[in-house]
């Protein structure tokens, strides 16, 4: 349920830059999903095709990458992952903070496809320009 | 034939909820009103919490969005203490989002100022992740949901401004160990005071009411100076 408006937002935001370059359709969507988004890559997954279905993304792939979150000491400045039920440095021991690292979650980029002759006037009016 | 190309995008998912959020803390601060995401565990005491700080909230007036999956019983319980209280269902989904609140905003009027409660559905997890256009978020724990909770939901209690560690009165009953629980909080956030509280007694809760109102003032709109 979560993950079912964030999936439908993705879609919007990959149709407005499709649209912007008057594709036909996208072929592909770059998703970069930190682990500590609190999103779930594979249950957007999972809607994807369904939320997609007649839209310029429908049969588009969706291309996942994880970010695992990271902290930082505040004593050695060393970046770490954490273990279970603890902050602690592994490095010197002191309590790590939380950074931006692993919070991730964006369209990194998409792939999208025109037709020839929406190309051909595309490049014209690049050409009028 | 196909052109095909690689567009980069970098936008994040949640702008536009951001943007309509801070469309709503724009609106609620010229109106006065500090809004406030109440968020906790089911059964932290999120409610009873309400119902003492709004009792303590002397001078100023209270107004609250209350967030539940189903049901209108947490806001037939203000409505009867005489809190102008509206009800949100949101059948199944875990969090308040903006766009909720943005819509539900119009069906109180906020005249007066004041603050304005937003209780969020019940759930350690989501509501942390989602600006809904408050100032501040609050929130509530207790000390029978166990003091590894820092540890175990980072993102609540890194993100909270002000902490309510609830249920106190039953302290004497549990193993609740207050060292481990303050580690792990101040690990994440070094500066939200922590009320101890007790929704049975009322304990604690006029000074968190009292830190509550002095953070209201601090909005207050520049058009009240002239």
């Amino acid at each position: 349920m979560h993950e079912l408006p964030i999936t439908e937002q993705i879609i919007k935001i990959a149709e407005k830059h499709g649209r912007k370059f008057r594709a036909s359709r996208i072929e592909s969507i770059r998703l970069i999903v930190g682990e500590n988004s609190g999103f779930i890559g594979e249950s957007i997954r999972m809607y994807f095709d369904i939320v997609a279905a007649g839209s310029m993304c429908e049969g588009a792939r969706l291309e996942i990458e994880y970010v695992k979150p990271k902290l930082k000491c505040p004593s050695c400045g060393e970046f770490f992952y954490r273990k279970p039920l603890s902050f602690a440095c592994p490095a010197c021991g002191a309590c790590g903070e939380p950074t931006e690292i692993g919070r991730e979650f964006y369209i990194d980029s998409v792939t999208v496809s025109t037709d020839s002759a929406d190309a051909a006037r595309r490049n014209k009016d690049r050409r009028d320009i | 034939m196909h052109d095909v190309r690689r567009i980069d995008v970098m936008e994040n998912i949640h702008d536009e909820n951001d943007r309509i959020a801070a469309d709503i803390n724009a609106d609620m601060t010229k109106k006065n009103v500090f809004a406030v995401n109440v968020m906790g565990a089911p059964g932290a005491g999120k409610t009873s919490a309400l119902k003492w700080l709004i009792r303590e909230m002397k001078g100023l007036n209270s107004y609250v969005i209350e967030g539940d999956i189903e049901s209108d019983i947490d806001t037939r319980a203000l409505r009867a203490l005489g809190v102008n209280a509206f009800q949100i269902n949101t059948f199944g989904a875990c969090h308040l989002d903006a766009p909720m609140i943005h819509d539900s905003a119009r069906n109180l009027s906020f005249d007066e100022g004041g603050v304005l409660f937003i209780e969020n559905i019940g759930n350690l997890v989501c509501p942390a992740e989602f600006n809904i256009g408050e100032h501040i978020k609050l929130l509530v724990c207790s000390v029978t949901e166990g003091c590894d909770k820092p540890y175990k939901y980072p993102l609540a209690f890194e993100k909270a401004d002000i902490i309510l560690l609830n249920k106190t009165d039953l302290l004497p009953l549990l193993d609740f160990d207050g060292d481990f629980f303050m580690k792990g909080l101040r690990a994440l956030n070094k500066d939200a005071p922590v009320f101890r509280v007790s929704g049975k007694t009322g304990e604690g809760y006029e000074a968190a009411a009292a830190w509550i109102a002095a953070e209201a003032k601090k909005i207050r709109s520049p058009l009240d100076n002239f």
